[in-house]
């Protein structure tokens, strides 16, 4: 939590945007999580198998490895649910934060927006280069270096004592 | 920035060490509310979703349990088999039945190697082992016939540098072949004017057969075929392996269920646009006649002098082919049979023409045949082209829905239906959504798949691999026909099944050649 100690004065509408950022970007990752939690039949399999760009080697063949589409399965469904709960409660925000980038930074590398390819699951917008996938990253990266939780937030009372 | 205006101070936890405050509280649990929003739009979102789906379980009320695959019989006596034509299907045949030939093998390895979403290795090699024997193979072509005998030694389904098994006896002529004393059952692979007659002299001497549609190439041999098999006892399979498809068995339940109401017309298509497809086949370069047995290839045909174009693409002449009727019409009329159990047709039109392939070939490439069911009520309406690929599915339209069948099954509500009025008019049901949809593999069968999973469903990318493993139907059809033979009972596209198919091919045929629409006579079993 160093960063808050430079960063630790913010107006009210900065502050006000930041933890509903926060809150809006929890509330995506919880729904992510738990709409796979409740599908017995979800698997990341399909979107591993459908993996383009240069990465898409190594997709494919953590898909063929039954074995490892479990662990991966498990990871996606109580990973974003975790990281929901971090973002919207400001619960351990950090880490749920860069364990969010990560996540995003695979699907990133697994579905490219390139111009030369093309997926199976269709979009529902253009992209080039740049999609939602790579922009909320990027929001998520602001709120790393932007935190908030220890103002709205459980971590306010988990890192109280670094702050004296 | 304005940090310097207005600064308050948000971002200094309170520090007065003895408590928490309430204000702390507040401040800590700010997000209470937003999860209570999110409970409450989730709960809600789950309600409607299972309320829906209870109501439109009452509307398709189809198992949703997967269709089971009967478990191989073992009696510890391998079948002992003969295969007669080891060609295109031949080779693929001898694969399902768990003996490829070491070059296959290694091309599915190199393929993995070059492209990981090609599975085909893995799933080839966890195709169950049927508990059979090769112990001979006939082809009229030397090439062919000793590639077979290679196939037929590979008990372990190695690559070439691996350990090879007994090589089975090759045989000169078919007939040799079926007089063996060490062969049970044959699977018969050969063009198409030979599958009757060999089948029959199979028969007679009471081995099993694992027949290649079409059953027959005359009418007459059609009925000489189901009279010798059921004298005989064998067990016989015509090669459907349509048969298999979980989708159709679903398609049959949706019909016995009365889902789609009255059903009128059926539509089912063959659309192929490439040589390949419309059997331009590629000719051997160590063809030549004296590796190829002509006049045994030639047989019950007229007689031809040698041609390496005929040999190989004797699917495009009536003197050795039954057309797209034979090849393609048969396998879209068994499929409707196996879900609707048609039977023969009252009447049959047909008209078509060499449109495309001007190659020399007698047979159409664009083919049109209506079958006329009044038993029924129905029309059956094939349409093929060898020209264009546009997809058209196989079609069954009813008065209250419509279910195209692939793979997959999907069925949607008519919009004019009487029996799914109400609930049309209610909401429940939208007929630009399915009512049912069937994914093979998928251990749940509605219509509400996510678009995620239909779209990945779609390109076979999800349940198939996944969960139920992905089989290849002509497998399971030898596979049932090799635990019907050790049950001593009849498969799925038996003689009777194999009749029907037959005669109503004839029927398409005759309707083309005679130009005229040909009738069938049920009293007198006859084609009129």
């Amino acid at each position: 939590m160093s960063n808050s100690v430079i960063i630790n004065k913010y107006t009210n509408p900065q502050t006000f945007f930041l933890v509903a950022l926060r809150i809006l970007l929890g509330w995506y990752f919880l729904y992510e999580g738990l709409v796979k939690i409740a599908n017995p039949d979800w698997s990341s399999f399909g979107y591993l198998m459908d993996s383009q760009g240069i990465f898409a080697g190594m997709f494919q063949s953590m898909a063929s490895n039954t074995d490892v589409v479990t662990v991966i399965d498990w990871l996606n469904k109580w990973g974003l649910t975790f990281i929901g709960i971090g973002l919207m409660f400001g619960f351990l925000t950090q880490l749920a934060l860069f364990f969010g980038m990560l996540l995003l930074v695979m699907y990133y590398l697994s579905h490219p927006p390139l111009a030369s390819v093309s997926y199976v699951l269709p979009q529902e917008g253009s992209y080039l280069w740049v999609n939602k996938t790579l922009i909320e990253i990027f929001a998520m990266a602001v709120l790393l270096v932007f935190p908030t939780s220890h103002i709205f937030g459980i971590d306010r009372f988990i890192f109280k004592s670094n702050k004296k | 920035m304005k940090k310097d205006n207005k600064n308050k101070d948000h971002t200094t936890p309170n520090t007065s060490a003895q408590n928490i405050g309430r204000r702390d509280i507040i401040k800590g649990l700010a997000a209470i509310p937003v999860l209570g929003a999110f409970s409450y739009a989730w709960i809600r979102k789950n309600r409607i979703d299972e309320k829906f789906r209870k109501q439109m379980r009452e509307v398709v009320h189809l198992t949703s349990q997967p269709v089971e695959i009967a478990p191989s019989i073992k009696d510890g006596k391998p079948i002992r088999l003969g295969i007669i034509g080891f060609g295109i299907r031949g080779k693929q045949l001898m694969r399902a039945a768990g003996f490829p030939e070491p070059s296959w093998i290694d091309e599915q390895i190199q393929d993995h190697a070059e492209n990981k979403r090609n599975t085909n290795y893995e799933s080839y090699m966890e195709q169950e082992q049927l508990d059979i024997e090769v112990n001979g193979v006939c082809d009229v072509f030397t090439v062919y016939s000793e590639e077979a005998a290679l196939a037929g030694s590979n008990v372990n389904r190695e690559g070439a540098k691996g350990k090879m098994g007994k090589a089975p006896k090759q045989y000169r002529t078919y007939l040799e072949l079926l007089d063996a004393p060490d062969i049970d059952a044959v699977i018969i692979a050969t063009p198409d004017h030979w599958h009757a007659t060999m089948a029959i002299e199979a028969a007679r001497r009471g081995k099993h057969v694992y027949c290649e549609k079409p059953v027959s190439w005359t009418v007459p041999e059609t009925y000489e075929l189901v009279k010798v098999v059921k004298e005989k006892g064998i067990v016989f399979q015509l090669g459907h392996q349509g048969r298999q498809t979980e989708s159709y068995t679903k398609a049959k339940e949706a019909i016995e269920k009365n889902v789609l109401g009255k059903v009128n017309l059926i539509e089912v298509c063959t659309n192929r646009n490439d040589p390949n497809g419309a059997w331009v086949y590629d000719i051997h370069p160590e063809a030549n006649p004296s590796t190829i047995d002509w006049d045994q290839f030639i047989g019950p045909a007229p007689a031809h002098e040698f041609s390496l174009e005929r040999f190989f693409r004797w699917r495009c002449w009536w003197d050795y082919s039954t057309g797209l009727n034979g090849d393609l019409l048969t396998h879209e009329y068994d499929a409707i049979n196996q879900v609707l159990g048609i039977g023969i047709p009252g009447s049959v039109a047909s008209s078509g023409g060499i449109y495309f392939f001007k190659d020399g070939r007698t047979v159409p490439d664009v083919l049109q045949v209506v079958m006329e069911f009044p038993k029924h009520e129905l029309t059956f309406l094939y349409s093929a082209t060898l020209a264009s690929d546009r997809s058209r599915g196989k079609v069954i339209m009813g008065h209250d829905a419509n279910m195209e069948i692939s793979d997959r099954l999907v069925i949607y509500a008519d919009p004019q239906s009487t029996q799914y009025k109400e609930k049309i008019e209610s909401g429940l049901i939208d007929p630009l959504a399915p009512i049912y949809a069937f994914t093979p593999g998928k251990k749940g069968a509605d219509g509400f798949a996510t678009a995620t999973e239909q779209y990945f469903a779609s390109r076979g990318l999800l349940y198939t691999y996944r969960n139920g493993r992905r089989v290849d139907t002509t497998h399971l059809h030898i596979k049932e026909w090799l635990n019907c033979i050790r049950a001593g009972v009849q498969p799925s596209c038996n003689i009777d099944q194999a009749f029907q198919e037959g005669i109503s091919a004839h029927m398409s045929t005759k309707a083309l050649l005679e130009n005229r629409r040909v009738f069938w006579d049920a009293d007198k079993q006859e084609i009129v």
